[in-house]
């Protein structure tokens, strides 16, 4: 029940915006998230965003398992 | 879907299981790592995560949904909430199939009772503000991810005058569950997958018993299979060499101080309260309920001293504790199925016992 989804939010007005789900657009609120921007992937919970994803943080995991691993091949 | 895909990939997938097997050669025992969060369960069963781990390591289902844990009192008092017919029963989708000691949400609905399910507090908010002669109760469930947004709903609820919206709140913490649980006599683990998005609200940090006074291995891991079995990789390093922390392998969505602006909504409308657990039983201060001034929005939960009446041979309460596997229940897969459920373990999509039904244990035992 805790699912999230990383939505993009495409619109932001007030407290609330929308964001992108297979083509469609669903209103989500934003009062628990500060600063929110157009462009930003949000973690969509019950129709609310709760977290900002970390971009780099995001790459930056994919980069430590593809550079780790490769080089733990030979080893 | 981007940040799901590539945490997908067949490749990464490989590299992990072959460094999960190569570490676990260097253990002379099995070991037990709990994952608590229901969306775990479900992710471990679909993408039949047990299977890929060498048999050193057991993977045991916790008391991570939401569902699950609530006791049939609440069900049971939703539905005599209905006994007034100017009352509106709104519910997330989980909770409308739970049997309570006299049926569930939907059998109650059937008998004309008005209960709509929906998908977010939103929703129940909208539903009020355009029933205004009705009283719109929401059955408020959810851990420390979902208690912001039926917070901030509250809150909405208030500054647009719809005063006719009510929450009754069966909301539950999940470090102090934890603490019961490694408590509890018969538990032998030696670590944690820990909840994601629970911890996108608190952080790492309200964890930190479990490694300092329990010596349990802690790892916040995401939802998908690389973020799976790297949090698993990481507990067994921790096992290895004996040192439990609590660490992060979900950085992506959780944050070292969690999510300090949802927290303070969180604290602004609930204050924590005493919560009856089922599998785990009463617990102080592991439930959240509406603060006084807020008053006006709530709905009495029922005393959490009752504690929940189960089927006599239902396993749900051993289940959820990690000490009974569902196909160890007699009920299991016979009188209880999605279908037609006797415990909120099969009840629940991530239920264990509907995940074990779903994907077949051999996906969960290896």
């Amino acid at each position: 029940m805790c699912w999230a989804v990383p939505l993009r939010l495409v619109e932001v007005s007030g407290q609330a915006g929308k964001v992108e789900l297979a083509g469609t657009l669903r209103e989500v609120g934003l009062q628990l998230i500060s600063e929110p921007q157009v462009g930003d992937y949000v973690l969509v919970h019950a129709g609310f965003a709760i977290q900002k994803v970390d971009q780099q943080e995001a790459e930056e995991t994919l980069r430590f398992l593809a550079e780790v691993f490769a080089g733990r091949e030979e080893a | 879907m981007k940040y799901v895909d590539e945490y997908r990939r067949p490749d990464l997938v490989e590299d992990l299981v072959r460094q999960i097997r190569r570490r676990a050669s260097g253990l002379d025992r099995k070991v037990r790592f709990m994952e608590v969060c229901g969306g775990h369960t479900m992710a471990i069963g679909r993408f039949g995560i047990a299977s890929l781990l060498p048999e050193r390591i057991e993977l045991l289902s916790g008391p991570g949904c939401p569902v699950c844990v609530t006791p049939t009192t609440y069900v049971d008092k939703a539905i005599e909430l209905t006994s007034d017919p100017s009352v509106l029963l709104t519910t997330f989708g989980d909770l409308y199939r739970v049997p309570g000691s006299a049926g569930t949400p939907e059998e109650a609905c059937e008998r004309g009772a008005d209960v709509r399910v929906v998908y977010s507090p939103r929703d129940a908010l909208g539903i009020a503000d355009s029933n205004r002669q009705r009283l719109v109760v929401f059955l408020a469930i959810g851990f420390e991810t979902t208690a912001p947004t039926v917070a901030a709903t509250v809150l909405e609820a208030s500054r647009r005058g719809i005063a006719n919206f009510r929450v009754m709140s069966g909301h539950k913490t999940m470090p102090e569950a934890l603490r019961a649980l490694v408590q509890a006599p018969g538990i032998a683990l030696d670590g944690f997958i820990l909840p994601g998005h629970v911890s996108t609200v608190i952080g790492p940090e309200p964890y930190s018993f479990l490694a300092r006074e329990f010596g349990m291995a802690c790892c916040i891991s995401g939802f998908e299979p690389t973020d799976i079995l790297q949090s698993i990789l990481a507990l067994l390093e921790q096992t290895l060499t004996g040192e439990p922390i609590v660490q992060n392998e979900y950085r992506r969505a959780v944050r070292p101080g969690g999510n300090a602006v949802a927290r303070e909504e969180m604290m602004k409308v609930f204050e924590p309260a005493a919560a009856q657990w089922r599998g785990l039983g009463l617990i102080p201060r592991s439930g959240l309920d509406v603060r006084a001034e807020w008053g006006g929005f709530r709905v009495e939960p029922p005393d959490p001293a009752v504690p929940s009446q189960e089927h006599a041979s239902c396993q749900c309460s051993e289940v959820l504790r990690g000490r009974a596997r569902p196909t160890a229940c007699p009920l299991f897969g016979k009188r209880c199925t999605p279908q037609s459920a006797v415990g909120p373990c099969m009840v629940s999509s991530e239920g264990a016992c509907a995940a074990y039904y779903r994907y077949g244990s051999v996906r969960f035992e290896g």
